[in-house]
């Protein structure tokens, strides 16, 4: 691969991140071993990664319980949560028969939720995907309405005047203007869905990353817990890296979006 | 449009009463509310193949929604509109070529994709349409950019963009909405001229609608004033000047001057009396 100027800049800006986070690392190792502080209250990080090394298959097994969960809740979300608001936006009854549920819903804290599901449900599958639905379907919905009516409705004229039906404007005016909206809404989806696939494991299930903390935790295996932490942390990175590489992609056409930031300690 | 000028005096002086059986575009008796508002009334022109007619009128007199009812964007309280034999508004939608003031180019589409819009909506394939695209992008003076996208263009340019997507469809009946108003004034003489060559050999119906008198005696067969509140017409000024294909330096010449200051006697005539 060809390092153009660009690539080596955009690398260049993840460097203080990682000067951080490796002086955090050192912080906390170095801390754990001068104050003395017992393994099964804070591992130092050493540990920590000889136990990812060690338990690394045990792991892999349960990241994949957690990813596949988390993957087709937040596809089936996504789904729905598009669905929904192409209906909200084409139709009036729609919004008002749905939105004040939507947001009301939302006002009901998920974890309450999921020890119903499990009891309605089950511990399989079914009850975490459902609760990755509840709890990313909100953020996609308002993204692509609030995208869809961005539209101004002299683009809309303009279609008209060009003898455009209903069904091309929203194919090829309503769904590339929310296009951006879209991918902001699958942003927090993606970051969401995971936490919502460990908040479904937690309640009942007998696999999956959430449940693996929660068995270590009851053993007072710590190192173990952060192990898994740290995986689960990746994992969502990696997917929320993933959705922003697709977003690039899709965008590759839009207007650069100028960033402007205010930056009082660079004037 | 230069137009055959031998064909324009007998033309105007048949629809200076605003009622003419062989006209392409008749606008007859339209009045136009918003939200129990009169914005149009009782306002009626006529437009004959191949004629140019700009409309002239302070900010406000309606103008622009004139257009938008014309077009069939708008339903009109009252009156008809035919164009080309078509008569109601969802006949006429899709059938007149119709620019905006702004160009509402899209910003994910380049330049071509953008002008061929209309023949894409039309079920064109994209083959055809852009063939149809890459034939006029010359004459238009943007086959240079064509796989450019929008906001890499001057504001110009972007209109002249609209423009090609506004007529590569062929509709007989074309609409102007200030389309260099917000251009600076060496970009907008240039654009002027252009649309003269661009239009010379078309046999289309056209309606200018501009607040810039000069711009509508050089570029119409005809200048239509409208007051407002509510708008309608006060007159129609048929322009005759001498020898139209140096029209562009004509504005020092005797019969443009008074043309000029007999229009802009009347507007300012309305505003007073506002």
């Amino acid at each position: 691969m060809i390092m153009t100027p660009s690539v080596w800049f955009r690398l260049f800006e993840w460097i203080p991140a990682v000067i951080v986070m490796v002086a955090l690392l050192i912080l906390w190792e170095l801390l754990v071993h001068v104050m003395d502080i017992q393994s099964w209250l804070l591992p130092p990080p050493s540990v920590i990664a000889m136990e990812i090394c060690n338990s690394f298959d045990i792991l892999m097994k349960h990241t994949g319980v957690t990813v596949s969960e988390t993957v087709i809740g937040f596809l089936i979300s996504v789904l729905c949560a598009v669905g929904l608001a192409s209906g909200i936006v084409w139709s009036r009854t729609v919004e008002r028969a749905t939105y004040p549920i939507i947001i009301a819903s939302q006002t009901i804290p998920i974890i309450t939720i999921a020890p119903l599901l499990i009891i309605w449900v089950g511990t399989d599958i079914h009850s975490k995907v459902i609760v990755i639905v509840l709890f990313t379907f909100f953020p996609i919905v308002i993204n692509v309405v609030q995208g869809l009516r961005s539209v101004e409705q002299e683009m809309v004229d303009m279609f008209r005047t060009l003898g455009a039906s209903p069904f091309q404007i929203f194919l090829k005016l309503m769904i590339p203007s929310a296009l951006p909206g879209f991918f902001a809404g699958l942003k927090v989806a993606s970051v969401f869905s995971v936490v919502g696939a460990v908040i479904g494991e937690w309640f009942g299930s007998s696999a999956g990353l959430g449940w693996f903390i929660k068995i270590a935790g009851g053993q007072f295996q710590t190192a173990r817990i952060f192990a898994a932490i740290a995986v689960l942390s990746t994992v969502a990175i990696l997917f929320f890296l993933l959705i922003v590489f697709l977003e690039k992609w899709s965008l590759r056409k839009y207007p650069p979006t100028a960033e402007r930031v205010i930056r009082l300690g660079e004037s | 449009m230069k137009v055959g000028s031998s064909k324009i005096p007998s033309k105007t002086a048949s629809t200076e009463s605003g009622l003419n059986s062989g006209a392409l575009l008749q606008v007859s008796e339209v009045g136009f509310d918003y939200a129990n508002l009169p914005i149009l009334d009782n306002v009626s022109i006529s437009v004959g193949r191949g004629e140019f007619i700009a409309i002239v009128g302070p900010s406000g007199c309606g103008k622009s929604t004139l257009l938008n009812v014309i077009s069939g964007v708008l339903q009109p309280r009252s009156g008809t509109i035919t164009s080309d034999g078509l008569v109601t508004r969802i006949e006429r939608l899709g059938s007149i070529s119709y620019l905006q003031q702004r160009d509402l180019l899209l910003p994910w589409r380049t330049v071509a994709e953008n002008s061929r819009l209309g023949l894409e909506l039309r079920g064109h394939k994209t083959l055809n349409s852009n063939k149809s695209v890459l034939e006029l992008a010359k004459q238009f003076g943007i086959a240079d950019v064509l796989g450019h996208m929008p906001w890499q263009l001057s504001g110009g340019m972007r209109q002249r963009v609209a423009l090609l997507r506004a007529v590569l469809p062929e509709n007989p009946v074309l609409l102007l909405d200030e389309p260099f108003g917000a251009l600076d004034a060496i970009s907008r003489r240039q654009l002027q001229r252009w649309l003269v060559e661009v239009l010379d050999t078309s046999e289309k119906a056209v309606i200018l609608v501009t607040h810039d008198v000069e711009e509508a005696i050089l570029l119409a067969d005809r200048v239509v004033v409208m007051a407002s509140n509510p708008g309608h017409i006060i007159s129609e000024v048929p322009v005759v000047l001498d020898d139209r294909s140096y029209k562009f330096d004509l504005v020092t010449d005797p019969e443009f001057l008074r043309l000029k200051s007999a229009i802009i006697k009347m507007l300012d005539t309305q505003e007073s009396v506002r």
